[in-house]
């Protein structure tokens, strides 16, 4: 995916180019480009650290310091990720990415039917209080912040980290957490929701303004365009949908009263770097700048800081083939040369083998390394946005700017993001690009390179026959004693609290979500007194029912 | 009239990647299949009921989680109680060939691995009728 | 059952002859409008009324069948999964198969079968094609026409002559701007009347979080216990089975018809010569009518 549309003359000169985004490029750019356009240094780039941040959000970006990059963590029993944790934090992170299981993405306990299979497989299985303790003991959680990849119950699992820290006797404003708790991108593309979008977005409020009020350190919001990528959607679609997202929440929580200038600033971006290269660098370069823009003309926001657009430019899964893995080592790295290229604060990058299986030590290594390379040997860090001026880079810029606005503008005559979502327009443009994307790769329209194709296919003998094509997938190993030790944990749970207390505070919970009271406090509550997910959740399933999907055709 | 192959293509269990049962679904509605979507998160008991009710000729499972293997013999056995053991299963989704022997040994029909081609697939479930 | 009545075997014929005599007991609620106005949505919570109630309830939703592909995907039922499980809900996705209008006769063929099973309520859903309201009020005996606020679709309904054909107009997403204007349009002009004692209701709704459904439903049943008390419901089933009738008589001669055609070589002849122009189509049917025998 992410390939642009190359149609060829007989001789193998490229005749046209398209890219996703549906920019066409020329054989060559000038200075002509950019007068035609009107651009000027101060209105469409602003020097490195000044608004719009075209070129970088500071003064000396990777000069003064590299890239962060991020390694996700959290896989089977509480325990065993503690340990993991304690590990990471003595190899010098100072931060920790948390990944949970599917039965608790969904607020299911362990327990459940639906769990089987399940637990503690793609991350860690929480259930309630006692298993956060157990995971984030002797962790000093007033130096160490924590991303929570979190999204349908994100408040619950806010809640239970700030019950933690208070019962290891820190405070809530001493502690950082970072959950994604961007339910509307789990309705374009990454299926992990649970309630109707209204409620999902409730919930998103009610998250910020007691984030705002009460966790002075916590960033409540990582908005992914990552997965909505993932899905079909092409990069100015990605940015596009991801600020419109954006709108529907900060919307959300302006009408409780709060200012923009307030939240705002606190809010991340996860964003993803597969494709063309030169599609990446305008579209994150544009990004930055409309970010600004957005806030500082729509939202009156004034303070610079608040301006930025921080985020994750990384992954590139949707890139990576099966066939021919080791290609996939070499698209890593050009991935990461395009992320470079555009500045980014923070990244990732999929590992080679990622299409087939879970990373080996070997292959994540070499991520690393790929990301190491550039920052301290290829030279990527010597000078901020090098690519500034170019008279390609620059016009391909202003028309991705173009385009993103062009697709925010279509979301919004549309009534705005949540009505796009709830009606199915976002999913059912979203699937039928990926539709036509898979069919223009069986095709030969598009090409990856390695992939049998038509083409490649008269060449080289029948598709069958190639070896490549044979790779085949490894899974992640599920461990029937992580299930059999959650439920037993449960039920001696059940057994040792004080069922009264747990009741009286999952009917406050209840009354705070009926009405439009912040269910924040109450489930702090219900955390301490050591009320389930399941529980926690099961309240909100019945207070605003499941989500019927729309059809997406 | 003609007969059209009905498909119900299902993503069972917690597994929210959905984009590849999407896509197949467009790819067999072009191949002139009426298919019946299921949405996200299904338990099993309502994956029979659909079929059961739409009287659909295959249940395609669309399985990315790795658990394929206890899912469709658990799936064949409530089939076979239900009374509709005459539907084709065929599963899609992250398979590792190595599966593949024990699935159809199950009584799955057809196993179509992530990467298989749209052709191949429309094809497959076709074949399921000319035997 | 109804896979076969779909396959047009002709084993379901003759089941539905013997089905025939048990159905006729449901009650059938028809709800048509253009795609995108919720109507899926809006039957979703009426099953859950109606089930309230103590109803047992059969749904069947028709999706256009792709013109092209001859494929078509049913998705109608993503929005009525909260009832994947209720034994007393029965929901069947059917394509239209290329049949005008978007209901078919094979619809009308599987509400007898449904009926005869012994569900209280049916309802059809299909997409308003213009022509399908005809259809739909052929089968259902209440139909509701669902359209949302900023179109045009009440001035369109009488432009169509969909007026006769609905019995409560629904404006859903009635929380948009110019829900009150579509009520208004709607309630001007169903007051110009149409010819029957029922005076058609216009309700507001908003589906998915369920206002206005109580209403709704409340609606319907005041609908079918207003028909019963004035006979109405009577006099509409028996015109209902007439027109069908009709149409069995029709599809069953022109099958015969098609049979017969394939099988003469008469038929042939014409054909070629039509093929290569010797013969205009207009003689070209009116000599093969001629040939036509009735046995």
């Amino acid at each position: 995916m992410g390939v642009a549309k190359y149609i060829k003359d007989e001789r193998g000169g490229i005749k046209e180019v398209t890219y996703q985004s549906g920019i066409k490029v020329k054989p060559s750019y000038g200075p002509q480009d950019l007068e035609d356009r009107g651009f000027t240094y101060e209105k469409d780039l602003g020097a490195p650290g000044e608004f719009p941040f075209t070129r970088s959000l500071h003064p000396q970006s990777y000069r003064s310091r590299a890239w962060t990059t991020r390694q996700y963590t959290g896989f089977g029993t509480p325990e065993e990720t503690n340990e993991r944790f304690k590990l990471m934090i003595a190899n010098g992170q100072n931060g920790l990415n948390v990944a949970f299981d599917l039965p608790t993405q969904m607020g299911y306990d362990s327990d459940h039917p639906l769990a089987e299979g399940e637990v503690g497989r793609v991350g860690m299985a929480i259930d309630s209080l006692k298993d956060f303790e157990t995971a984030f003991a002797g962790i000093p959680l007033d130096r160490i912040g924590s991303g929570l990849t979190i999204n349908a119950v994100a408040t619950i699992m806010m809640a239970m980290y700030q019950a933690t820290a208070e019962k290891f006797g820190y405070s809530k404003d001493q502690i950082s957490t970072t959950p994604q708790n961007d339910i509307l991108k789990e309705m374009i593309g990454r299926g992990a929701w649970i309630f109707p979008v209204e409620h999902g977005v409730r919930l998103v409020g009610d998250s910020i303004e007691y984030a705002v009020k009460e966790l002075p350190k916590s960033n409540p919001v990582s908005i992914c365009g990552y997965h909505i990528r993932e899905s079909g959607a092409t990069p100015a679609q990605e940015i596009a949908y991801a600020f419109e997202i954006a709108r529907a929440y900060i919307d959300n929580v302006v009408k409780r009263g709060i200012a923009p200038e307030d939240f705002v600033g606190r809010f991340s971006f996860n964003f993803n770097v597969y494709g063309n290269m030169w599609e990446q660098i305008a579209k994150f370069r544009a990004a930055r700048k409309l970010w600004a823009k957005m806030l500082k003309n729509e939202y009156g926001v004034t303070d610079k800081k608040k301006l930025f657009l921080r985020g994750l430019f990384g992954g590139g899964g949707s890139g990576l083939t099966k066939e021919q893995p080791e290609n996939n080592i070499m698209r890593g790295a050009y991935y990461a040369l395009g992320a470079a290229l555009s500045g980014a604060q923070t990244t990732a990058l999929c590992s080679f083998d990622e299409a087939y299986t879970i990373p080996t030590p070997r292959s994540a290594l070499l991520s690393l390394r790929t990301l190491e390379l550039l920052m301290d040997e290829v030279g990527l860090r010597d000078t901020v946005d090098p690519l500034a001026g170019s008279y390609f880079v620059e016009t391909l810029t202003l028309e991705m700017e173009e385009k993103i606005l062009e697709e925010m503008k279509e979301v919004e005559k549309l009534g705005g993001m949540v009505n796009c979502i709830s009606s199915g327009l976002i999913q059912r443009k979203v699937s039928r690009q990926a539709y036509e994307f898979e069919k223009g790769l069986q095709s030969g329209e598009y090409k990856k390179v390695g992939m049998s194709s038509p083409e490649t296919d008269k060449i080289s003998g029948n598709a069958a026959n190639n070896e490549s094509s044979k790779t085949n997938v490894e899974l992640h190993e599920y461990n029937e004693e992580w299930a059999r030790k959650s439920k037993a944990n449960l039920k001696e749970l059940r057994a040792t609290r004080d069922t009264k207390e747990v009741e009286q505070n999952l009917a406050a919970l209840e009354k705070a979500a009926k009405t439009s009271d912040n269910v924040m406090p109450h489930l702090v509550k219900c955390c301490h007194a050591y009320a389930t997910v399941g529980e926690m959740a099961g309240v909100f399933r019945k207070t605003f029912g499941e989500w019927n999907e729309p059809d997406f055709y | 009239m003609e007969k059209k192959i009905r498909v119900l293509i299902a993503k069972p269990g917690l597994d929210g990647h959905d984009k590849g049962a999407k896509i197949i679904a467009l790819a067999l509605r072009d191949a002139g299949m009426e298919v019946i979507y299921s949405g996200l998160h299904q338990t099993l008991e309502q994956i029979i009921h659909t079929a059961t009710q739409e009287a659909v000729d295959i249940i395609g499972l669309s399985i990315m989680s790795g658990a394929h293997l206890p899912i469709c013999e658990k799936l064949i056995a409530m089939m076979k109680e239900a009374g509709i053991s005459d539907i084709n299963l065929v599963v899609g989704g992250v398979i590792p060939f190595q599966d593949i022997p024990g699935l159809k040994e199950m009584g799955v029909a057809a196993v179509f691995p992530g990467g298989t081609s749209f052709e191949e697939i429309v094809q497959g479930m076709k074949d399921l009728f000319t035997k | 059952m109804i896979k076969l009545i779909e396959e047009d075997d002709p084993k379901a014929f003759d089941l539905l002859k013997s089905l025939y005599s048990h159905s006729g007991k449901a009650f059938i609620i028809g709800i048509t409008g253009s795609p995108g106005v919720g109507k899926s949505t809006i039957i979703d919570k009426l099953i859950a009324e109606f089930r309230k109630s103590g109803f047992s309830v059969a749904v069947i939703a028709v999706d256009p069948t792709s013109p092209f592909s001859g494929g078509a995907i049913l998705g109608d039922r993503l929005r009525m999964q909260g009832h994947a499980t209720d034994e007393k809900v029965f929901i069947r996705s059917m394509a239209s198969r290329g049949r005008a209008g978007g209901v078919s006769r094979a619809a009308k063929d599987a509400v007898i079968v449904l009926d005869a099973m012994g569900y209280e309520i049916i309802i059809i859903e299909t997409v308003g094609a213009g022509q399908s309201e005809f259809e739909v009020s052929n089968i259902a005996h209440s139909t509701g026409i669902v359209s949302i606020p900023g179109t045009c679709d009440g001035i369109q309904a009488v432009k169509a002559g969909i007026l006769e054909t609905g019995d409560i107009f629904i404006v859903n997403k009635s929380d948009n701007d110019g829900a009150d204007v579509t009520v208004h349009q709607l309630t001007m002009i169903t007051d110009l009347g149409n010819g029957t004692k029922w005076k058609p209701k216009v309700l507001k709704t908003i589906a998915h979080d369920g206002t206005g459904m109580e209403e709704l439903v409340a609606a319907f049943l005041s609908h079918w216990k207003f028909m019963e008390t004035n006979n109405l419901l009577e006099a509409k089933k028996r015109e209902q089975e007439t027109n069908y009738f009709t149409s069995l008589l029709k599809d069953l001669t022109l099958k015969k018809l098609l049979l017969f055609m394939e099988n003469s070589l008469e038929y042939q002849e014409v054909l070629l010569k039509l093929k290569s122009h010797e013969i205009n189509p207009l003689d070209a049917a009116e000599q093969m009518v001629k040939k036509i025998n009735l046995p």
